[in-house]
This record gives C-alpha cells, sequence and structure tokens, in this order.
C-alpha cells in the first residue's frame, strides 16, 4: 500500500456479476465469510435475513440484487462485507473481495446521470484502473433506500 | 494560603457549583448535605469559613449555624449564608444566628471568592 | 465519565439529573398532602423540592423557571408559615404548578421554546390564591448583593468626633499604614469603624474588613484606644477600640459601605468625604507610630490582637478535640454527596433539634450502556453456556459424569447471574405512575370531570425499558378512562353515585409476571353501543351473536371508536387497537373486564424483563422459529384432528367442539405455498388476550428453553409478525414469533372477506 496523499481516499474493491465496485474502506468493519442467513418473512428481495454476528443480529443485504443485478448465487467463496452506516451495521453479500487502492480525488469522476431504478443515486464516482471501470458506492443511498422501502 | 471551607447544601446542583467555583489552588472544599451531615463533616475538621443553605432537610442553615456557633473551636469561624432571596428578614435572621454574611443566589463566582476573602481572608 | 467536559455542562447536567429527582419529591409531597396529611415536614419537602429547582435554575439563568419557580415557592411558604391553607383548590394549582415546573425543567434542558402563556396563566392562579406580588419587591429580588442602606444605622449622635476629642494623651494610638510610604498622599474620605460584641459573635473580623477596604484604595489606618478602660474594669468580651482610616479611592460612599455590608448594624460606620471637616480633625497632632508596613494577608500586628479576636481568651480556650481522627481526615477525599460519613463517637450535639429521619439508601449511578453491555455479556454467557451443553450432550457423556454434574451447576449459576443483572435495571413504576397522575389531571380538566386517581403499588419493581414503553400505552388508557370510562358528573349524580369519578392505577407482582390495571368507577361498556359500531363499521357481520366479552374485545379491532363526539383527548385517531400492540411488543397481555354501572377494568400482564423468553423452538419450512411459551395453551397433532374447510383457504380444527381457525405458520410467513397433505404437521394452540383460541400449523416441535432475546433493528426492516431474534446454541440466529400479530394479520384478512362473501362465521 503507497502512502496516502492529501485528498486521496483508501477503497475496498469487490466483484458483483462480473464488475468491479469498491466501498471507502472507513465505512468497512470487517469482512467475513458467507454463514447462512435467517430469512425474514415478506422481506424486500434483496434483503437476505439475519446473522449472528459475534451476539448482535446483523441484517445482511444483496448488494447485487440491491443494485439491479441478478441476485448473488451463494456459494463458500462469497463474503460478507460489514459496513457502518450512519448508527448501524449492515452486512453487503458480494461476490469476492479483490483488492485495496488509493485513489486521489482526481482519479474519481462523477458518474453520468443514471436515473434508473433501483440502483440510481448509488454509484458516487466512477474511476478507471487498468482500463477496468471501478464504480466507488454511495453507502448511505444504498442503506437509506432500504430503509425508506421498509417504512 | 489555602482556606479550608465547608459548604452546606442539600442540593447536588449547588454543591457541584461551589466546588468548581471554587476549584483552584486557593481553596480545599469539603461538602455535606444537610445540617445534620454538616456537623458530621464538621467534627474533626477546622474550615477557615463555612458556606450553608438555609431550607435543607433534617437540619436547616439556621440550625446547623446555632449548633457551629455552639461549638467553642468554631465560635469565631466564619459562616456565610446562602440565599435565594435578599430580604432584609432573612439577613437578620441568619445574623441573629450566628451568620458572617451572606451570598444571593444565583452567585456571581468573583463574588463567592470575594466574600469568601471578606471574612476569611 | 469523561473528564474533559466542560465543568459547567456537567454541573448543568447534573443539575437536571437533580431536577428530576427534586421533581418526584415535589409530586410525592403534593399527593401526601392531597391525601389529606398535612404535617409540616411534608410541607417543607415540597417546598425545599422547588426552592432547590429555583436555586440551581438561577445558577444557569433559566429565567422563566425561576420566575415561575419564585412564584410557586412564595405561595408554598405561605402554605408553611399557616398563612393559606392547603386546600383542595390550592392543591390543584400546586400540582398543576408542578407539572409546569417539570415542563420547564425539561424544556430548558432541551433548549425548547418556554410555554410562557401557561406560565402566565398559572401565575394569574397563583395572583388570586396569594394577592398579586409587588413588583418593586419582585424587581429587588432579581439584583444581588443589593447595598443595604447603611446609613440608617451610622446616626449615633455624633459618631467618632467625640471619641477623637477624648483621646487620652497617654495612649498614643498605633497607626497601621497599610500603604506603605505614601503617607502624604490626598485621602478622599474617612472612615470611622467602632465595631459592637456582636460583630465578633457572628464570626467577623475587623482584620479582613480592613483589607477589604484596603482593595478600593490607599489607606492609612489608625487605631484608636483611648476608650480602653482601666485594667480591672476590662471586660475582654467587649471590644475596646475603633479605627479611623484615611482612604485615597476613586470608589464613592456606597463602595466603602458595602465593603462593610455583611456588618451593618454591628458597628458604628462613618464615612465621611475628606474635604468635610473631617480633615481638620485629622491635622491635628495625633501621636503617631508608623507601623511597619506589615504583609498583610498573614500576620496583623501583635497590637491588634486583643481587640480582633476577643473571643479567644486563653482561658476560654476548649479543649481540642482529642486528636482529628484519620477517619474524619479520609472524609476530605470523599465525596460526601454520595456517602454521608459513618456517624463517629462525636461528642453529643444537644442542637440537633432531631435525629436523622432517616439513613440516607446508598445509591450507586450507574450509566445505562453499562448494564446494557452487562446484560448483552449475559446473555452471551447463556448463549455460550446452551451451546456447551448442547455439544456435551452429543457427545455422548454419562449424565451421572463430573463434567455433567458441573454443567448442571454451570447452568444454575447462569440463571442466577442473569436474574440478578437483570434486577439492576428494574425500577419501581413509581415515576411512570406520577406521569399518570398528571394525565389524569389534565383529561379531567379538558372534559371538564372531576376525576381522582388512586395509584396502588408504586413500588413494584419492572425492568426500565419496559416502564418506559409502557408510557405511551398507559396515557392512552388513562385517557380513555377519563374520557369514556367515566360518566358526566351528571350522569354520576343521577345514577347515585359519588360526584367524583374514580381512576384506579395499580401494579403488582403476580407469578412472575407484573400486572398493571386500570380500571374506573365508570357506566361500564355499553355493549349494545360497541356492537352497533362494529357492525356500522363492517368489523363484524350484522347478524354476529358476540358474548360479552368477544363485543368487549371489539374495542381492540383497528379503527374503532366509541366516542359520539371525538373529543380532544382520546379521539386523536388512536384506538385501542394500538395500545394492544404496544402491550403485545412488550411480550404482554391485555384484557378487558366491565361491570354495567360499576365500571370497566383494563388489565395489563407482562414479562418481568424484555430480555429472556421461555420459548418453544419449532420448525417450519425448514427455519428454525421461537414461539413464546407462554401463549402455547396446548400442542396437538394435526392428523388426530378434524380439519374442516370453512371455505377455500380458509381452515378450522375441531377442539372439543369448538371451531379454532388454523393457520398455517409457513404460509402466513411466506417461506412456502400451502402443503397439499400437512397431515403430518403439529398445530399449537395459542391463547388470543380476549380468551378466544387460534390455531398455528408448524412443521415440528424442537425443543423448549429459555432464550435471550436480541432486538432487531427495526429502522432497518420491521417484518409483520415478528418479536425479537435470539442465538441458538447452534450460533445460529433464530427469530421470535409474535403469534398474535401473525393471527390478527391472517384473520383481519379473513374478517373483511368473510364480511363481504357475507358468511356468517365469525373468527
Amino acid at each position: 500500500m503507497t502512502e496516502l496523499e492529501k485528498g486521496s481516499s483508501e477503497l475496498l474493491t469487490f466483484k458483483l456479476s462480473q464488475q468491479e465496485y469498491a466501498l471507502d474502506i472507513m465505512s468497512v468493519r470487517e469482512i467475513r465469510g458467507w454463514t447462512k442467513t435467517t430469512p425474514m418473512p415478506h422481506a424486500p428481495a434483496f434483503m437476505r435475513g439475519v446473522i449472528n454476528l459475534r451476539g448482535t443480529v446483523l441484517p445482511v443485504m444483496d448488494l447485487a440484487a440491491r443494485l439491479g443485478l441478478p441476485p448473488i448465487e451463494t456459494t463458500e467463496r462469497n463474503v460478507i462485507i460489514v459496513v457502518k452506516c450512519k448508527d448501524g451495521m449492515t452486512g453487503l453479500l458480494v461476490d469476492a473481495v479483490s483488492d485495496i487502492i488509493a485513489l486521489s480525488e482526481e482519479d474519481m469522476q462523477s458518474p453520468p446521470e443514471l436515473g434508473t431504478e433501483p440502483g440510481a443515486n448509488t454509484i458516487r464516482s466512477l474511476s478507471l484502473i487498468d482500463d477496468r471501470m471501478i464504480r466507488v458506492l454511495e453507502l448511505e443511498n444504498i442503506i437509506a433506500k432500504l430503509e425508506s422501502a421498509a417504512a | 494560603m489555602t482556606l479550608e471551607i465547608l459548604a452546606v447544601d442539600d442540593s447536588r446542583t449547588m454543591r457541584n457549583m461551589i466546588k468548581m467555583v471554587l476549584n483552584t489552588e486557593d481553596f480545599e472544599v469539603h461538602t455535606a448535605d444537610d445540617g445534620i451531615h454538616g456537623l458530621e463533616v464538621l467534627d474533626g475538621l477546622a474550615p477557615d469559613a463555612i458556606i450553608t443553605d438555609i431550607n435543607m432537610p433534617r437540619m436547616d442553615g439556621f440550625g446547623f449555624i446555632d449548633a457551629v456557633r455552639g461549638q467553642d473551636k468554631h465560635r469565631a469561624t466564619p459562616i456565610l449564608v446562602l440565599t435565594t432571596e435578599s430580604s432584609p428578614e432573612l439577613k437578620m435572621r441568619a445574623r441573629n444566628a450566628g451568620a458572617t454574611g451572606w451570598i444571593v443566589k444565583p452567585f456571581d463566582p468573583t463574588k463567592l471568592i470575594k466574600a469568601l476573602q471578606m471574612v476569611a481572608g | 465519565m469523561s473528564d474533559d467536559m466542560d465543568p459547567m455542562a456537567e454541573i448543568r447536567a447534573s443539575f437536571f439529573i437533580e431536577c428530576e429527582e427534586l421533581l418526584e419529591a415535589l409530586q410525592d409531597g403534593l399527593q401526601t398532602m392531597d391525601d389529606g396529611e398535612n404535617d409540616s415536614e411534608t410541607i417543607n419537602i415540597v417546598f425545599r423540592a422547588v426552592h432547590s429547582i429555583k436555586g440551581g435554575a438561577g445558577a444557569f439563568g433559566l429565567e422563566s423557571l425561576v420566575r415561575f419557580a419564585h412564584r410557586y415557592e412564595t405561595a408554598l411558604d405561605e402554605v408553611r408559615v399557616g398563612r393559606l391553607v392547603a386546600d383542595e383548590n390550592a392543591l390543584k394549582l400546586f400540582f398543576q404548578a408542578a407539572d409546569h415546573v417539570a415542563d420547564l425543567v425539561r424544556i430548558s434542558r432541551d433548549d425548547g421554546e418556554i410555554p410562557d402563556d401557561r406560565s402566565k396563566e398559572l401565575l394569574v392562579q397563583f395572583d388570586a390564591l396569594i394577592g398579586a406580588e409587588d413588583a418593586e419587591e419582585a424587581e429587588a429580588e432579581e439584583i444581588e448583593f443589593q447595598p443595604m442602606g447603611l446609613a440608617l444605622d451610622l446616626g449615633l449622635g455624633g459618631g467618632g468626633m467625640p471619641d477623637l476629642d477624648n483621646l487620652a494623651p497617654s495612649a498614643p494610638a498605633p497607626v497601621l499604614d497599610i500603604d506603605q510610604g505614601s503617607a502624604s498622599a490626598e485621602f478622599d474620605y474617612t472612615v470611622i469603624f467602632r465595631p459592637f460584641a456582636e460583630l465578633f459573635e457572628t464570626g467577623n473580623e475587623p482584620f479582613h474588613l480592613l483589607r477589604g477596604l484596603h482593595e478600593l484604595g490607599e489607606c492609612k489606618v489608625e487605631l484608636i484606644f483611648e476608650d480602653l478602660p482601666k485594667l480591672e474594669d476590662f471586660v475582654p468580651e467587649k471590644p475596646h477600640m475603633h479605627w479611623s482610616i484615611a482612604i485615597k479611592t476613586e470608589a464613592d460612599t456606597a463602595e466603602i459601605q458595602s465593603v462593610f455590608e455583611f456588618v451593618e448594624g454591628l458597628c458604628a460606620l462613618e464615612v465621611t468625604p475628606y474635604s468635610s471637616g473631617t480633615s481638620e480633625e485629622k491635622k491635628k497632632p495625633t501621636p503617631v507610630v508608623e507601623a511597619p508596613a506589615p504583609s498583610i494577608p498573614d500576620t496583623p500586628p501583635p497590637v491588634l490582637e486583643p481587640a480582633t479576636e476577643p473571643m479567644q481568651q486563653p482561658e476560654d480556650l476548649p479543649p481540642q478535640p482529642s486528636e482529628p481522627s484519620v477517619e474524619a481526615k479520609e472524609e476530605k477525599t470523599v465525596d460526601t454527596s454520595q456517602s454521608p460519613p459513618p456517624v463517629k463517637d462525636a461528642k453529643p450535639k444537644a442542637s440537633a433539634p432531631k435525629p436523622a429521619a432517616q439513613a440516607a439508601k446508598s445509591v450507586v449511578r450507574v450509566d445505562l450502556d453499562r448494564i446494557e453491555r452487562l446484560v448483552n455479556l449475559v446473555g452471551e454467557l447463556v448463549i455460550n453456556q446452551a451451546m456447551l451443553s448442547q455439544s456435551l450432550e452429543q457427545s455422548g457423556l454419562s449424565s451421572h459424569s463430573d463434567a455433567m454434574n458441573g454443567l448442571e451447576e454451570f447452568q444454575r449459576l447462569t440463571r442466577d447471574i442473569q436474574d440478578s443483572v437483570m434486577m439492576i435495571r428494574a425500577q419501581p413504576v413509581k415515576s411512570l405512575f406520577q406521569r399518570m397522575s398528571r394525565i389524569v389531571r389534565e383529561a379531567s380538566a379538558a372534559v371538564k370531570k372531576d376525576v381522582r386517581l388512586n395509584a396502588e403499588g408504586e413500588n413494584t419493581e419492572v425492568d426500565k425499558t419496559v416502564i418506559e414503553r409502557l408510557a405511551d400505552p398507559l396515557t392512552h388508557m388513562i385517557r380513555n378512562a377519563v374520557d369514556h370510562g367515566l360518566e358526566t358528573t351528571e350522569e354520576r349524580v343521577a345514577a347515585g353515585k359519588p360526584k367524583q369519578g374514580m381512576v384506579r392505577l395499580a401494579a403488582s407482582h403476580k407469578s412472575g409476571r407484573v400486572v398493571i390495571e386500570v380500571s374506573d368507577d365508570g357506566g361500564g361498556i355499553n355493549r349494545a353501543k360497541v356492537l352497533e359500531i362494529a357492525i356500522s363499521k363492517g368489523l363484524v357481520p350484522e347478524e354476529a351473536n358476540l358474548s360479552d366479552t368477544e363485543i368487549d374485545n371489539l374495542l381492540f379491532l383497528p379503527g374503532f371508536s366509541t366516542a359520539k363526539v371525538v373529543s380532544d383527548l382520546s379521539g386523536r385517531g388512536v384506538g385501542m387497537d394500538v395500545v394492544k400492540t404496544a402491550i403485545q411488543a412488550l411480550g404482554g397481555r391485555i384484557t378487558i373486564t366491565s361491570e354495567s354501572g360499576v365500571g370497566t377494568t383494563f388489565s395489563i400482564s407482562l414479562p418481568l424483563t424484555l430480555a429472556v423468553l421461555d420459548g418453544m423452538v419449532v420448525q417450519v419450512a425448514g427455519e428454525t422459529l421461537v414461539v413464546p411459551l407462554n401463549l402455547v395453551m396446548e400442542t396437538l397433532t394435526l392428523s388426530d384432528l378434524y380439519l374442516d374447510e370453512i371455505r377455500p383457504g380458509v381452515k378450522a380444527i375441531r377442539v372439543r367442539g369448538d371451531f379454532v381457525p388454523l393457520f398455517d405458520l409457513g404460509v402466513e410467513l411466506g417461506y412456502r405455498a400451502p402443503l397439499d397433505d400437512p397431515s403430518g404437521c403439529v398445530v399449537l394452540l395459542i391463547a388470543q388476550e380476549d380468551g378466544q383460541k387460534s390455531a398455528l400449523m408448524i412443521d415440528d416441535i424442537k425443543d423448549q428453553r429459555q432464550v435471550v432475546i436480541k432486538g432487531l433493528d427495526d429502522s432497518f426492516y420491521r417484518a409483520p409478525g415478528i418479536a425479537a431474534a435470539t442465538i441458538l446454541g447452534d450460533g445460529q440466529i433464530a427469530l421470535i414469533l409474535d403469534p398474535t400479530d401473525i393471527i390478527n394479520q391472517a384473520s383481519s384478512v379473513r374478517l373483511v372477506s368473510e364480511n363481504t362473501a357475507n358468511n356468517g362465521a365469525v373468527a
């Protein structure tokens, strides 16, 4: 890992349906292997259920389904990224974690207007690394949308 | 010179206020919850001045001052009364009980310190 | 806990905590007075509570609170000194004022908008009670350290002048020149200060006063002892000397006099501007001894000793207390506000008017977060213990082995620890009941009924969280009782009942649960009207033949309201269905009993704590769920039962001749489609609050055990029919069902569909 420069941030990158996504590493609390979730009755499709995270009940979201991609078919290789957003902890189910990268502000571009639900407003910025497009997610909107969906 | 002070008030807030105001190296503050407790704390102390509230459970300020003045070693200990009223009757009553002076609540920290210095150096 | 917190903010925060305690004492005291006990200590407690709130509020500049509390205090003082009788009217105002003080405290704490109108309203009532307050007096209250009219006491026909004339030539007056080397300065005033004996009796000290004077400017101090009597006439307790001070200062006369504020009336004081005749006096050649400019704070010149400390004649010196005990020394470091020091051998304190009324209960304040953490840890312990038990059992150890015996002991200890930890959070329901007494006052005033609240079992302890979450449903029930339960005054009088209606609020422990009852002595539920409304709203079919209990329970149906006129109070669109839901969310049940003309009682039964639950672990569609055991009346096997299909999708079983509606839990939770062949399934008979039964179909029962309740993050997603979650021995999460919620949702769908189908059966 390189020394952090001003205006840059460290990102955790991961894969969803062969696409590359990233989250600000500051919001990531831990990464854990897939465990069976307990489904919640009548929950939205992207809500996979809850798991036991050292004694607390952690809701787990299928991030692919949340972003409008085909839902993840879970195997042993899938991982759950535990993130902290506002006051709550949430698990995000992804295919696999790739890397930790540092990007400066200049490396990140605002996404073109993507007005399509349900993925709208979930991408904070885009970045190209070795010709691969990395989509940096806006965590608050991903979780907030879920809250309003439940309300 | 550090002044040793005993502050008697049933209000925790007031006790804390006094402690905070006098939280300098010039003062060492002891506190008590009411007159009876005040006498208990006083036993074994020789404070340079006493500050007391009037309205307190078990033993009020007048009773407390009276009891303190009844002890030979505290006959001349300065006692300041904390009062929310500045009525002359109240001051007279406090004085008749043997109070040295009074501080009107809410007190200005500098005035409390000044009043203490005025009676105890 | 944090040391870096702004000390003032910390004290402010502790002030508001103290206020809550004082408000409780205030309520208690008023209640005692209302109960007809008018002893002086009660009124003193009430007075002191308001007084202390006012005092603290002043320190934080909470003007509105100070102003209101001051007036309230004045009225209470009138009662205290016997000038005012605390009759019904006065007490009513006192209660309202207490409520208002509570509001002001909380609003001040939260920096909210002060309801000045309400203050004014009540202040007008105080005026009516004790007469309007003299505006000037009120004004004067707010000025601190108001200089008193010192001049009044100073006339003393001629002041110090004759004394100076009588100067004994043989006694040279030593002069203490406080401001060294500046004797030639022009002085502005001459102050003649002659202490009386009383000055010393009040612990005042001329030396400090002189020093206070010196702070105003340069002083030249002369000790004048020409009045000193002959030795045989000498009275040691009487001051024989006085001081004449020349001062150079910018200060005016009032400021100089203010130095002597504490000794006003205890001395003769004369302040004269220097330019006047006194200056002549001053120029008289007076034998002067220049004192060697002492450092003032430490040692006044010895010559002052006899005058300044007349009380401490050597022969009068009391024996010093044998030794300042070590114990006493240690007290210094102890925060005495927390724990009164133990009463030591101590010399008899004759002057103590009363023995200690009661020893203060030793209490530790603990941050709720810490308790939560402990509760969580104990929860973990219970889960771990369950896991350990499971794996030991699976290992095939003999039940008589040491390991299994040890495990049993471990289980018992775990349970004990759990119970003890839960007790930490237990609190008396008193604070809750006090809030309710306010609700009764407000509600009865709003609907112009004369209502009295009788509270019983205030000391019953319940988990703090339960208490907090009971406030809303109880408020609603109390309002209902006042508004709908009790008749109007006219109706009561016509029915030969006492004019004053009664609402009773009672708490008690019954077989491991807390029972809270809200009753009224009103007219009882008008069942004909309730049924009529339910029919008109399409909640029950027209030709339905319902028992009294069934009719009473219609009150809990969503969207039901009996009030003819939607009143301001309870008709806010919140019905008893919301109350029921809230109680159920606490793992509780609510039932009604009502007798026409006698009254209605709502009875709430709650678990002692929210943290543990006796549960039945069941299997449905491959998922493990927990059903609260207290709701399961009976378990049956479906193959032994008659299964009736009332119409497609609506099933019922016959239990001892009754039709009981049957719900497939797997379907209701959306876990699976209806089974083609449910014959192997297990049926749980679930007790409904109304005494009705429903049946839930599950696949299998796995276990029956105590589970630790884990809250679900509601803000995230609130699943219908799910109360909470728990962690099982295998580490998996199991959801805890709210069977009543599931059944209600399912049956409300059914009722409506049956109504439209005009089917006579009632679920």
